[in-house]
């Protein structure tokens, strides 16, 4: 259905180019976000409709972009998407946003986008810059949502905010782990998925 | 250490055949192996090696330096429990004695085999994966890690923690003699973070409950299992003194309360040169430098800081990490010199942690990881410092 270019630019991301355990960029969100499996969730969201609308704004708009001046150009525009994600959670999903805080508006920040930005959406046209962004989105999104699955999991008994270890587990002594709540633990668990990414990959030879 | 071979060969003649204790000879020959051999040295030409030491021997003898905190840690067990269960309300007899070292045998035995089967499993794990010797770091390790957790702590956590510490501190950095932290003390660190109602406050440190079901009972009235630093940190005035710290009757860590088992280990760590004297001295320099400083400008509200600084050399785990974990031969610092700075650091961040972070009552712990981290760095500086003397030195000729 799609060509193996198409493929390659939407796939990639998620596996051999992932952003965050390849390219190791957006680690600082990453660390802070993924205490509990629901904001991570938000914030994978959030980053895959801002790095995917940005790429294609820009992309648009990139033949008639001064050199010179295209880094400002290219915040304008991721900062205007962050601010109307940001007012849409607020609306939408207060508590969401208010857990997320910061890391929300730093999102223009994030290495990943313009990253992508500078990398791809200033030579491609706007259908691959927006699976390119889609791809980059959903890789950095993977990685949250597992380092967060196995964060609050460990860390707090809960899925979702839903308890998933039983209480008998508890009565039988055993106990949440207050070192997955703290940021040092993530950077361990990235640590981790690089670790076995590299592993895998070494092995088929990519 | 030389003299002390002569001394071990002497003592080795009772059994010879016809000796006294000739019937003990294989005893003797086991120990023999583990601490001299390989005992084939270089010919005394030049700037050579003169002992054949290798790792294996200096771990059997730090193995052999913990053996008194560790027979003095099982005894205090069991001697907390029968004061806090009112069993000693009329005195210690003999029985009570051997009932006490029973009761800590028991209670930590099955601490030391968790810690050695953990960590052995993963070193022969990894070992079988990479095609490599077993190395024998965690001969150390493995029994250091009893003698630092308190006695309450479950054996599930001392398991993964274990594994934790041996996985992340040491495998990954490329196995023993490669590991940039303590491994022992991340164990410690890791269960210190991950469950800290477990390491500290009243209740972790003095077993009253049954140990294996043998000799259950509850509490006397007025029996607090707080540590010195503990009863600091919560604003109680504490009441022991130097010689209570010093003999190591109260609660704590399994291995940290005596002083007098404590410097038995160190004499035999210095005497066969296995730990820097510099960097145990200093450690303590540096601790009572800044606990002085404390006593003499520290506000008066705070108990930690008006704690008198020979108090703080003896309380808590201070001397044992002094003695034990700050020479830790591959995190410490390398150069002479650094040597001193980075044990006088090590004692003043302690005091630092006891003094200025209420969250905190022990700081040694932290000291010495974070002291870890920086070794490196003031090793290179002093290499540096001396190069660019001898640099000018020679640019002055």
């Amino acid at each position: 259905m799609l060509s193996q270019k198409t493929k390659d630019t939407l796939l990639g991301p998620l596996n051999v180019n992932n952003p965050v355990v390849v390219q190791i960029l957006g680690i600082c969100s990453a660390l802070a976000v993924t205490v509990q499996l629901k904001p991570a969730l938000v914030m994978g969201i959030a980053v895959t409709i801002i790095v995917a609308m940005s790429n294609v704004i820009v992309s648009l708009i990139r033949k008639s972009i001064p050199m010179r001046v295209r880094i400002i150009v290219q915040l304008v525009v991721v900062a205007a998407l962050v601010t109307l994600v940001s007012e849409i959670l607020k609306a939408f999903a207060y508590d969401v946003a208010m857990q997320l805080s910061v890391y929300l508006g730093l999102i223009i920040t994030n290495c990943i986008l313009m990253g992508r930005l500078e990398a791809f959406a200033m030579t491609n046209n706007a259908w691959d810059s927006f699976l390119d962004g889609l791809g980059n989105g959903f890789g950095y999104a993977l990685v949250l949502v597992i380092v967060a699955v196995v964060r609050e999991l460990l860390g707090a008994g809960q899925l979702l905010g839903f308890q998933v270890i039983p209480e008998s587990f508890y009565a039988a002594g055993y106990e949440n782990n207050g070192m997955m709540l703290m940021p040092a633990m993530a950077l361990i668990l990235v640590g981790c998925i690089i670790w076995a990414h590299r592993a895998i990959n070494d092995k088929e030879g990519k | 250490m030389e003299w002390l071979y002569n001394i071990w060969k002497k003592f080795g003649k009772n059994f010879e055949e016809g000796g006294k204790l000739a019937k003990l000879s294989s005893f003797y020959d086991a120990f023999d192996t583990f601490l001299f051999t390989p005992n084939t040295t270089a010919k005394r030409l030049g700037a050579q090696i003169h002992d054949g030491s290798d790792s294996k021997r200096t771990m059997i003898l730090v193995v052999l330096a913990l053996v008194p905190a560790m027979l003095f840690g099982m005894f205090n067990v069991g001697y907390q429990h029968l004061l806090a269960t009112g069993q000693l309300a009329t005195g210690l007899t003999a029985a009570l004695w051997w009932k006490a070292f029973g009761f800590g045998l028991l209670a930590v035995l099955p601490y030391i085999l968790v810690s050695y089967i953990v960590g052995l499993g993963i070193e022969f794990t990894v070992a079988q994966i990479k095609h490599e010797e077993v190395a024998e770091g965690f001969l150390v390790t493995g029994f250091l890690i009893p003698l630092i957790v308190p006695i309450n702590t479950p054996l599930w956590m001392v398991a993964v923690a274990t594994a934790f510490a041996v996985i992340f501190a040491k495998e990954v950095f490329g196995g023993t003699g490669y590991n940039i932290f303590n491994v022992a003390l991340i164990t410690r660190a890791f269960l210190f973070f991950a469950y800290p109602t477990h390491m500290t406050g009243d209740e972790p440190f003095v077993r009253i409950g049954s140990t294996w079901g043998w000799d259950g009972g509850a509490a006397v009235d007025g029996f607090s299992g707080a540590t010195p630093l503990t009863q600091m940190a919560t604003g109680t005035p504490v009441e022991l003194g130097f010689w209570d710290m010093a003999n190591g009757l109260i609660p704590g860590s399994v291995g940290e309360t005596c002083l007098w088992a404590i410097l038995l280990g160190a004499c035999l760590l210095l005497c066969t040169g296995v730990a820097s004297w510099k960097t145990m001295l200093s450690v303590f320099v540096g601790g009572a430098c800044t606990a002085w400083l404390f006593n003499q400008f520290g506000s008066a509200d705070n108990l930690a800081a008006q704690y008198p600084w020979y108090m703080h050399l003896v309380s808590g785990g201070f001397a044992f990490g002094a003695v034990f974990m700050a020479t830790d031969p591959v995190t410490s610092a390398r150069t002479e010199c650094g040597k001193w700075i980075y044990g006088f650091l090590i004692g003043l961040v302690a005091v630092l942690v006891r003094v200025l972070n209420p969250g905190y009552p022990e700081g040694m712990m932290l000291a010495i990881l974070l002291m870890n981290a920086f070794a490196p760095l003031i090793d290179w500086c002093v290499v540096q410092v001396n190069i660019n003397k001898r640099l000018k030195r020679e640019a002055a000729k």
